[in-house]
């Protein structure tokens, strides 16, 4: 099949299925928004996953369709351009699963992806802790083995996006007592719903709790939920990571091509678009989407069916992130005195969430200054200090 | 769309860099151009854009881009931006097929070389042209001024777009650089590496067939070959950036205080990977619209916007990395002898001719918030 007839068979399911009880998905429920429907948008993950549109890049063997980069991104792209809400289980089908499928045993392939596939099971990222952010390798949360193998664990997890709605989350926790840095660490599977463990949501500067912190005081999960060896966390953690710089991140741009229009159409409304200085702004946010849809075109490889991406992946988390910024106060610079109210007018809403959860997006997945530091160090091969 | 360069447009170039980096002329006196552009036209790149059937290579703008970017790293002072990029795509979008079957071939090897002339910084407004052409018995007489051509010394001919005294209207003629009546007055400018002169045109008598456009595409023609040799431009400005971004990172590394390489503080590291994303996205951007070009063609109604989004990311890439160049090298950033002074000047020229970026900006502006 080629790109447009897949293009178009995306479009028309979307179409035929984003109507009836979903039609208020649309557009909803992306990062600044999580709070939207949570439950409606798990029966949305299943409504897809019936339609085949779940687990795209995954292999053929564990339940995907195997399907090349493009194809993948074809998919984001239309999947956003019909206004498909933000995907409630992107954390277990774009980060856990292929690193399940990379390293996971088959037995923890056979038990876990399933319920990722067909929506049933969702998933939480345990990673940052209050004293270990962007030094990652900080971790002080301690897991250990009772006798009869079981893991239990003690400490806290912050940041926690979705936790108080997923069955499960992944924990990056210290397995070697008295080890530091990326040593002694261990990367495990716990359920959620135990008394072991009490979420509390954090209030964010929107007012809204998206994220939360996740505390664990004897938690248990069974011996063999653990993803590689003990010990072996790092190694685990860090493979994770690299999927979420994969195709998925790639058709954000959609929503980002949605909002720039949103902040034209108040601007041809409202009279901003008169201001030489905001016209000038305008042009400079849609030159600079130009330059992240190509840069993103760009890191494709030509080779299909692989999550690998090319040496310009570096510099995207920065670029967009800061794009992105821009647009925030971009569109509140547009609104002007009207974008003091709180609105439920769907663009006012839409255009106050990015101008205030923008300001997270240089700070979670890699601060700025992070990404800078592995711009320098990777791609540029300037020394460690 | 692909993006990925075919190994063909690989293999260009890596003969492209390597050439140059063996035959670079920015340092070396004029006298040493005459000889690099016989080289370069001997390699076939200024063959490149003319079709097969008028015996070129029947290449696009994705090759003429690589060439350029090439270049650009190193300043080559050369007539191929006024004679490739400009006069031969004038003629390709302008011109009469008599005229392209004359002319193109011989600007393609060497036979002839050859300067656009519009308005100031290569307006293509026919209100900004500044010579003007009126009718006599033999042909067409021209008179004006244009204060600031590209040229290098090492031109035969020239395109002339001028406007019509007695009907409105805009032509563009061909003439020789001995033609009576024209002056040329070499300008002493900063950016050494891109050679400008003043030409007086004092009543220059052309025959009729001087005259080289087709008068139901001239207009267009000539707006079309601004926003295609802007793209080219900004393939060039990439190119300087790329440099910018290697002479700076190799200088931190070798340089040496608080007893560690000075590329070693986040400081510094902070700047040049500032520069990679600037010049990485800018790249991708010139690559990205020139495969547009290939793949949707010039009649694209989303032309101009693409390129003008080239043009302001590479415009901001480069004069962002010259000036962090300078920087970065600290006290020598500042001195003759080191090359950052250049592509500062360079990047100062390029983000003034092609159009400013406030200018390609309105026009952008206009075309999102200003349809119908």
């Amino acid at each position: 099949m080629n790109e447009q007839e897949f293009r178009q068979q995306v479009a028309d399911w979307m179409a035929a299925h984003l109507t009836g009880r979903f039609a208020c998905l649309k557009h909803r429920g992306g990062p600044g928004d999580e709070e939207a429907y949570p439950s409606l948008r798990k029966e949305w993950e299943q409504e897809l996953a019936a339609g085949g549109w779940v687990g795209l890049g995954w292999p053929k063997a564990h339940g995907g369709r195997d399907l090349p980069l493009a194809l993948q991104l074809a998919f984001h792209e239309e999947y956003v351009r019909a206004g498909g809400p933000g995907r409630i289980g992107h954390i277990g089908e774009t980060l856990l699963a292929p690193t399940l499928i990379a390293l996971g045993t088959p037995e923890l392939q056979r038990r876990f992806l399933p319920g990722i596939r067909e929506g049933r099971e969702y998933w939480a990222q345990g990673y940052s802790e209050p004293g270990a952010g962007s030094d990652l390798a900080a971790i002080t949360t301690r897991c250990w083995q009772d006798e009869d193998g079981r893991w239990r664990l003690q400490g806290q997890k912050v940041w926690t996006s979705l936790a108080h709605e997923s069955e499960w989350i992944f924990v990056v926790a210290r397995s070697t007592p008295g080890s530091v840095g990326r040593e002694g660490l261990s990367f495990l599977l716990v359920p959620l719903a135990q008394p072991g463990i009490e979420i509390h949501p954090i209030r964010q500067m929107t007012g809204e709790a998206e994220f939360n912190s996740v505390f664990f005081d004897g938690a248990v999960t069974e011996a063999g939920c653990i993803v590689g060896k003990p010990g072996e966390g790092w190694k685990v953690a860090m493979a994770l990571l690299g999927f979420e710089r994969g195709v998925s991140t790639l058709g954000q741009q959609m929503h980002f091509i949605h909002e720039l229009q949103l902040v034209i159409d108040v601007a041809r409304a409202n009279g901003a678009g008169r201001d030489p200085a905001i016209r000038q702004r305008i042009a400079d946010a849609w030159a600079g989407l130009q330059g992240l849809r190509y840069n993103g075109l760009r890191m494709l490889e030509e080779d299909t069916g692989s999550t690998k991406l090319r040496p310009e992946a570096l510099i995207y988390k920065y670029a967009w992130s800061n794009w992105h910024r821009e647009l925030g106060q971009l569109a509140m610079d547009v609104l002007g005195v009207a974008g003091d109210v709180r609105s439920d007018d769907d663009t006012v809403r839409r255009l106050q969430q990015v101008f205030f959860f923008s300001r997270a997006d240089t700070i979670y997945a890699g601060t700025s200054e992070i990404q800078l530091n592995i711009i320098a160090e990777r791609g540029l091969g300037m020394p460690r200090g | 769309m692909n993006l990925n360069l075919s190994d063909e447009q690989r293999a260009l170039q890596e003969t492209a860099a390597d050439f140059l980096a063996a035959h670079t002329n920015a340092r070396k006196e004029a006298d040493a151009d005459a000889e690099l552009w016989s080289r370069i036209v001997e390699l076939g790149w200024a063959a490149v854009q003319v079709p097969e059937e008028l015996d070129g290579l029947g290449l696009g703008p994705v090759e003429l881009a690589l060439l350029m970017e090439e270049m650009g790293r190193r300043l080559a002072r050369t007539p191929f931006l006024a004679n490739v990029v400009l006069a031969q795509t004038a003629l390709l979008q302008a011109g009469t097929a008599e005229a392209q079957q004359r002319a193109l071939a011989a600007l393609a090897y060497g036979e002839r070389t050859a300067t656009l002339i519009l308005g100031p910084g290569l307006d293509a407004e026919p209100a900004a042209l500044t010579v003007k052409a009126r009718r006599d018995v033999e042909g067409w007489v021209l008179a004006g001024d244009a204060p600031q051509v590209l040229d290098d010394g090492l031109l035969t001919h020239a395109y002339v777009a001028a406007r019509i005294e007695e009907a409105p209207g805009v032509a563009l003629f061909e003439l020789a650089v001995d033609a009576a009546g024209l002056s040329r007055t070499p300008l002493e400018v900063w950016d050494l590496t891109r050679p400008q002169a003043r030409w007086r045109f004092d009543e220059v008598r052309l025959t009729a067939d001087a005259r080289v456009d087709d008068p139901d595409r001239v207009l267009a023609g000539l707006a079309r070959t601004r926003v295609l040799a802007a793209l080219q431009v900004a393939a060039e400005q990439v190119g300087g950036a790329v440099q910018c971004l290697q002479l700076a990172v190799d200088y931190t590394k070798e340089r040496v205080q608080f007893g560690k390489a000075v590329a070693t503080f986040q400081a510094v590291k902070h700047r040049a990977a500032e520069m990679m994303v600037r010049m990485e996205t800018a790249r991708s951007t010139v690559r990205g619209v020139a495969a547009r070009i290939v793949a949707v063609g010039v009649d694209d109604p989303e032309l101009a916007a693409e390129v003008g989004a080239a043009r302001i990311l590479a415009t901001e890439a480069y004069r962002y990395c010259a000036q962090e160049a300078i920087q970065l090298h600290g006290g020598v950033g500042f001195t003759w002898e080191y090359d950052p002074q250049m592509h500062f000047k360079r990047a100062q020229w390029a983000s003034q001719w092609f159009g400013a970026t406030s200018a390609w900006r309105e026009t952008l502006a206009a075309h999102l918030l200003d349809a119908a």
